[in-house]
This record gives C-alpha cells, structure tokens and sequence, in this order.
C-alpha cells in the first residue's frame, strides 16, 4: 500500500466548499434582508438616528398597533395555553370516552388557515350580516348582534381556536412521557387527584406549557390574517397589518416603508427575545420526568363529570371546527352572500367557475403550486446541506452558521417580506419587484426554519460511527453522503419537503406583501376576493384550498404511517 | 401472626391472568419477597396491595383494615391506605427540594409544623441526607435519589414498606449497600417490609420469606434457605442460583442418559417410576469420582474463586464448578461424575 496521504487543515476540500455555501445562502436569504430592514430603521439620512426611531413609534397610529399586537398576542396566549392545557390534560389523564378521535379533532385547527377560519367567523358573527346574528335578530326579534366578531375578543377568539393545537401538542406529549410513577408516589402519600394534578403534574409539565405559550406569543404578535380579517373594518391594526396597511397603500413610499422598518425591527426584537427565553425555559427547567418501565398512567375517573365534558368537547370541535369549515363550502356554493342556504340558492356553479373559467383564481392556484413545489424543493436540498454542515462537520467557521441557522427561526413573516421588497428591488442590480421570484426567495427564507428543523433531527439520529466505517470501508467523502447520509435521511427530508409544501399552499402574510396583479397567490386570491365584496368566490376559493390543504394532509399521514410501520 | 391477607386474590389482563388465586399471610415486621421473572406477577401484586391497580377477585386486608373486595365492590384509594412505596425509577418530584419531598407525604395530612420538621429531620437522618436537604434532587446521584424516596416513604411512619425493584436502577457495588442500609431501617422503624424483585440474591439476603412466582401462580413460600435447599418444583430449583439438567430415562430400574446413553449410577426415587426423567443438581454439588457417570471435560476455565467445568456427558452437557485450589481433570480428558445432591423431577 502506497502513504496517498491527504494533508489535513490546510487547502480548500470539500468541506470548505460545503461550508461556503451554506452560509452564503443563510446569508443571501435570510441575513441580508434582516440586516438590511435593521439598517434602515435605525439610520435615517445617514446617520444612526434613534431619535427618529422613537418619534416612529410614538406616533398614534403606530403606537396602537404596537399596542393591539401586545394586547392581541397576550389575550391570544393565555387564552390558548388554558384551552389547549386543559384539553390536553382531558385526553390524557381522564377516562374521558373517545379520546383518541377527541385527541385527533383537537389537532385538525393545526393545519387549518386561520385566515380562513376568520373569513368563516365573518360570515357567522359580523354584526349585521352574519348568519349567527340574523338568525337571532331575525328570528328571536333581538334589537342587538348577540356578539360583534369585528374586537379585540373576536379577534383573540378566533386566534385561539387556531393556536391552541401548540400548546395542546406539548402538554399532550409531556404528559404521555412523564413517569407514571412520579403520580403514584404522590397518590400512596396520601395525596388526592386534584392536589396531585395541582401540586405534581402541572408543575412538572410546567416548562412544556410555557414553552408552548412562548411559540404561540411569537406567532400572535406576527399574525397577520386574522387581524387583516376581523380588524381592519374597526381600525383594529396589529403591527402586520399596519406594515401592510402603509405600504399598501403609498405604493411604497419612502416614509411607509420607513415605519415598516421601525414597527419591523420591534418584532425582530421582540421575537428573538421570545426564542431566547423559550431556549431558556427549556434547556434550564426541562425535567427528566420520562418514564423508564411504564405502566398505563392512572386515569381520573371523572364519573359525574364524565358526561358533561363529554359534552363540551363535542360541542368545541363542532363549534370551532366543523361550523366554520362547513360555513365556507356552503357561502362558497350560494349564488349571492346573504341568501339563505336552501337547496335552490346552493349550486357547485361557483366552484367550476374559479377552477376552469376565472382566470385570476386559475392563476393563483397554479402560481400557489408551482411556488409551493419549487420552494419546498429547493429549501429541503438547501436544508439537507447546511443542517449537515452544522450536525455532522467538524468544520471552523460552524458556529457563524449555527448563529445563522437560528435566525429563520425568529424572523417573522412580515419582517421576512419586508427584507426582500429592500433586498431585491434594484438596490443590489437584482430587481424582482412584482415578478413570482421574490416570493420564492421570500418562501424560500421563510420556511427554511422547518427545513433545518427536520434535516437536522434526522441526521442527528445517524450516528457518526456509520459514516467512519463507510470511511473505512475505503468510500470517499462524497460516496458516503450519497450511498450512507442521503438514504437514511430521506424520511426527514420528506417531513421537510411538505412541511413546507403544505403550507405555502395558504401563505397569506408574505404573498400579501409581495404580489401583483399576476402574481397572486391562492392565500392572496381568497383575500383581495373578500376584500372586494366577492364573497362568495372567495368563499369557494378558500373551500378549495381547504381541500387542497386537507387531502394533502391526509396523504402524509398515511405515507408517514405506512413507512414508519414497515420500519418497525 | 398474620399482617397483611391476601385472600384469593386474581387478577386479569384481557385473556391474561397475571395473578390467579393468590393466597398469602405476611406477619408484622417481617422482610417479605416476591420473586420471579419479568411477567410473572409479582409487580401487579404490589399495585394490588397498593391499591393502583383493582382485583378480579378475592380480598386484601391489613391489620383489620379491608382495604380491597370484589365480593363486596370495596376498594379504598391509595392515598388513603398509608403504606410507604419506593419505585424502581425513584419517582422523586424535581421540582421540589429533597425536604419538601419528604414532607410531602406530611403536609398533606396536615401534620402540625413542629411536628413535621422533626419527621422530616428524622427521616432525614436515617437516609444520611442531612446535608442535602435543600438540594434539589435533580443534583443527586441514583443513590441519592433513592434515599429520598425511601425517606418520603418513612416520613409517615408507615407499618407497611412496599418495595417495587426499588434497587435495580442502581449500580452493583451501590446496590448491596443499599440492600443493608433497608435492612437497618426496619430495624430501627419496625415496618413490614413487601419487596418486589427478580434478583435472587437481594430476595435472599433480605427476606425472612421468600415467594417465588411464574405465570401468576404461586411456586414456594419459604424461607431463604428452603428455598435453595428444598426447591418445591424444577422452576424454583432453576430460578434460584446455578443449575444442571440432565435427561434420562429408564425402565424403573435401570437408568441411561437420553441422546448418548450412558449409565446412571443413581436411580430416581420410586414414585417417579419409569420412562423420561429429569435429574438436577447445582454445578458446586456435583464431584469428580473415580467412578460414576462419565463425561469429557468440554471447556474449563478460570473465574478467579472458581473454576468452571463445561462437562460433555452423552450429547448433553453438564456445568460443574469447583474451588480454585481444588485439582480436577483438564480440557479434553475424560472424568467421572458424582452428584452430591441429585433433584428429581418428572420430565417435561
């Protein structure tokens, strides 16, 4: 055997080439935007101005936007934390009848749009329109709409019923894993069922509560939808919606997009300070409470009360989930918005109409496709690499990436479209402006979080040790990426490729920010549709959608079902 | 005097049963042992006793408490039963100090606060945790954790200790000593003490009665040295220390080893009358002789006290061990073998 020895350290290998290229991408998609709207809030004429960063914000209109989105997000939270721990607890710790199909209609809001959920709402609880509150005007002879969904409490109500799932899925698997006997222990010392579950479970499922609260703040404050649905015929705006609002309207005016810098900045800084205290709460006060042998834990019997919330889940899920959602499919067949929903008035006249002969609605389904394919492909391939280069390499210059690699996780939406209108408008020779290109990259940047999320909790489950006997084995680098690396993690870069697929089938926050008259997406189409009073098109679009969204759904689970069975 | 009664106790899991018709009597004080392997049983008669889990049939009592009938559809929770229980996997609460779980079990029977911090302090001190009482128990070792559990469980004073494998999460060296710091707080305390285990040598260095389960059902209850010296079945003998099987068969009289046979020099006891046998016997109770059966000595090897005789006997094999200073055959020489103690029971 001949020393064909290869220097180490020194030379630009493979893993440089890999490294170079990840961060260029993060940096390209996500940072240059991020840094570019940071840049711009915080230095006016040419110099670092604070001052005029503070006159923005304590102007009236977006001091209470400021405002809505704290008192909006903080309602939503606690709201969906004491819903979704309570249901939580209900499926798993009670002898509550049908738990799992309960445990599985309480996860449906998760892929539901709650955009659409509000149009829904609308169409039930606006205060002169709204079925609901004819039928209790009309018919019952009430002087007053029994509740204005266009408020603070509408809005909140609404969130909720969409957000609680991440609250509901934390405690939910908290509560699954915890040592059964951490219970029983407190039971044989004498302890009764409600002060163990005040004294013992629920301090100890304590931290994935927060945790779950914590994303569903982050994800309020930036919530642009529903607020965009309920809000703005009250002047109800949240810092999304504003941001919207301005540059909608100025057609991007040097002073709107100043404040969208501004109110932007704000949700960058508040949501990295969210990530940060989740990181906290999680890596600090996360218990070992998992369960080494197990035995079935106990269940509450609620006897009396067995019934009754028997009764009270059923009429949740048919309340939130099945009214809504039946809501759309029947405003979306009627002939005018308003009419009643009699056989005659109902027709699928609608539905062929958008789908073969409309051809903004044709457009937007095809342009939601196409986008949602080519992201969801380039992100997962994207995903794959840099997720490696942070999991497996052994590389300098990893930890620029891994700071890197965190930001998709905290940059919201309307931040991320706001950093491509200033990246990609001509200021770099790149002018994407009004084509289907900046709302790929903006795609691309927004879902890449998902992407390094499932990559790399795939590749972490490959131990090193088989790619060192790949090396062994005498294969190069390269050939154990592609005959080792790449087949084991497929199964995550699957999960990527529709985590992020199914989703930016319903984008809303960054298409709004970012489409022209031929570049709507279907989140868009259903939006501007209601915006101009075509209500029942857009109803019928967003019936579609929600088909789309569901037959996709459903699609997945039996694929991950299938492959995870055939595995075990 | 008889304790705690388990009286035609069954449980069932679907078409399962996991204890049938389990009867047993424990006196106050005594160290008692479930023994048996994993599925046995003996878990499920601990949360039975313990009240987690229903019976199917029969009854428990304790003193003259009832605390579980099916006859009469009685079942008192366990928070109301005041048996102390340690866990295989600790089970102490993280989000609480070592004293506040010790108190736990105080507080929620509204011990008055002197009263209390003196249990606390006492329990404490029994488990050499002193020092750690403001710690959280997160920061402690396996042993440590351990302690805690066993000082919330003596906070209450309990007559009653129900040990669930409460030593299999530690390590070896931790877990003999453990073994002997139970032994003194019962010593000191005077409880009874129901102890869960599927490893032989903690129910025998422990108990004063052992009970030895399979398949639900109940094998032997007796003491330590019974349990080893008289096995009640073939089960016990071969769940309980080191073992030999060997088939034979034969026409009453006259006895060969079966696949190979060789002649026995030993005949079984009458009533097992003819046909196929089986003969046991401990690999320390069986010697080399100058005549008796033959065999060849397959492997041996040193295991520093012993040596280690794998002996080739027809086609079946036989395990002897013998103390290092003894002189035996060597690797492929032919012997002869002598059992000191032969078992025998009905072929399977």
């Amino acid at each position: 055997m001949s020393a064909r020895g290869q220097r180490q350290g020194s030379g630009f290998g493979a893993p440089q080439i890999i490294l170079t290229l990840s961060i260029a991408i993060l940096v390209i998609v996500v940072a240059v935007p991020v840094l570019l709207i940071l840049f711009n809030a915080f230095w006016a004429d040419g110099v670092f101005n604070i001052r005029d960063v503070a006159r923005v914000l304590t102007e009236p209109d977006t001091y209470q936007a400021l405002l809505n989105s704290v008192i909006i997000a903080c309602g939503t939270t606690a709201g969906s934390t004491i819903i979704g721990t309570f249901f939580a607890w209900l499926v798993t710790r009670t002898d509550l009848p049908w738990k799992r199909f309960m445990k599985g209609m309480f996860l449906v809001p998760f892929m539901l749009p709650s955009f659409i959920g509000a149009l829904a709402w609308k169409m039930l609880l606006s205060p002169r329109a709204g079925y609901i509150n004819r039928f209790f005007m009309d018919t019952l002879g009430l002087e007053e709409p029994i509740f204005n969904i266009y408020s603070y409490a509408g809005i909140v109500a609404v969130e909720c019923m969409y957000l609680f799932p991440f609250v509901f899925i934390q405690v939910c698997g908290a509560l699954e894993r915890m040592d059964p006997t951490l219970e029983e222990s407190a039971r044989i010392s004498g302890a009764g069922l409600f002060t163990i579950t005040s004294r013992i479970t629920i301090p100890l499922v304590m931290p994935s509560i927060l945790s779950g609260a914590l994303l569903i703040m982050l994800y309020s404050m930036a919530h642009f939808g529903t607020v965009a649905v309920l809000g703005i015929e009250n002047g109800i705006f949240n810092i999304p919606t504003l941001i919207y609002e301005r540059i909608h309207q100025s057609g991007g005016s040097f002073d709107s997009i100043r404040t969208g810098t501004v109110l932007a900045s704000v949700l960058v800084v508040s949501a990295a300070f969210i990530i940060w205290l989740q990181n906290r709460i999680l890596g600090k006060g996360r218990y070992q409470i998992i369960a080494g042998k197990s035995f079935r834990p106990m269940e509450l019997k609620l006897r009396g009360l067995r019934m009754p919330l028997l009764v009270i889940c059923i009429a949740y899920i048919a309340f939130t989930i099945v009214l809504p959602t039946t809501v759309i499919f029947l405003v979306g067949g009627l002939k005018t918005y308003g009419l009643a929903f009699t056989l005659e008035n109902l027709s699928l006249d609608n539905y062929k109409f958008i789908l073969f002969d409309h051809k903004l609605t044709r457009d937007a389904i095809f342009n939601s496709v196409t986008l949602g394919l080519s992201a969801a492909l380039i992100t997962m391939f994207a995903g794959v690499m840099i997720s490696y280069v942070i999991v497996k390499m052994k590389t300098r210059g990893k930890g620029i990436l891994e700071f890197l690699g965190m930001l998709p996780f905290s940059v919201p939406g309307s931040v991320i479209a706001l950093g491509v209108i200033l990246a990609w408008s001509g200021k770099f020779g790149i002018n994407l402006y009004n084509t289907v290109w900046i709302i790929l990259v903006a795609y691309i940047a927004r879902y890449m979080a998902f992407s390094l999320k499932a990559n790399s909790a795939a590749l972490e489950q490959v131990h090193d040790s088989l790619m060192e006997a790949a090396r062994a084995c005498g294969a190069s680098m390269w050939q154990t990426l592609r005959d080792i690396v790449l087949p084991l993690v497929r199964p995550g870069m699957l999960a990527a490729f529709f985590l992020i697929f199914l989703p930016s089938l319903r984008e809303l926050t960054v298409s709004i920010m970012l489409y022209s008259p031929t570049t709507r997406t279907i989140g868009v189409a259903i939006y501007t549709l209601n915006e101009d009073g075509e209500t029942v098109i857009s109803a019928a679009l967003a019936g579609v959608a929600l088909i789309l969204i569901i037959t996709g759904q459903s699609l997945i689970n039996r694929f991950t079902q299938s492959s995870s069975s055939s595995k075990g | 005097m008889s304790y705690v009664r388990l009286v035609d106790v069954t449980k069932r899991f679907g078409a399962v049963t996991a204890v049938d018709r389990l009867n047993l009597s424990i006196a106050k004080g005594e160290c008692f042992s479930l023994l048996g392997p994993s599925g046995c049983g003996k878990t499920t008669t601990l949360r039975m006793l313990a009240g987690f889990e229903d019976l199917d049939e029969g009854e428990i009592h304790v003193g003259e408490r009832l605390l579980s009938s099916k006859k009469s559809g009685y079942y008192l929770p366990p928070e109301k039963r005041d048996f102390g229980m340690v866990f295989q996997a600790f089970a102490v609460w993280p989000h609480l100090s070592v004293y506040e779980n010790v108190a736990f079990p105080l507080r929620i029977r509204k011990t008055p606060t002197p009263e209390l911090a003196k249990r606390v302090n006492d329990a404490l001190l029994h488990t050499n945790l002193l020092d750690m009482a403001r710690r959280s128990p997160a920061d402690l070792s396996g042993g440590g954790k351990q302690r805690v559990a066993l000082a919330r469980a003596l906070a209450i004073n309990p007559d009653v200790m129900l040990l669930d494998e409460p030593l299999s999460s530690l390590d070896p060296h931790l877990r003999e000593e453990m073994r002997f710091e139970i032994k003194d707080l019962q010593r000191q305390y005077g409880f009874s003490i129901i102890y869960v285990t599927h490893d032989q040598a903690e129910a025998m260095a422990l108990s004063d009665r052992i009970l030895v389960m399979r398949l639900g059902v109940v094998q032997q209850v007796d003491t330590p040295l019974n349990v080893y010296t008289r096995p009640a079945n073939k089960f016990v003998f071969s769940f309980i220390g080191l073992s030999n099987f060997l088939d034979v068969e034969g026409d009453g009289v006259n006895f060969v080893t079966s696949r190979g046979a060789l002649p026995l020099p030993v005949a079984p006891p009458p009533e097992l009358g003819r046909g196929r046998v089986c003969l046991a016997g401990r690999p320390s109770e069986i010697e080399f002789a100058d005549t008796g059966l033959p065999g060849m000595v397959a492997r041996k090897s040193f295991l520093g006290e012993s040596i280690d005789y794998q002996i080739q006997v027809g086609e079946q094999n036989v395990r002897v061990q013998k103390g290092r200073h003894s002189r035996g055959p060597e690797q492929g020489e032919n012997c002869h073998l002598r059992f000191t103690r032969p078992f025998w029971y009905p072929a399977e």
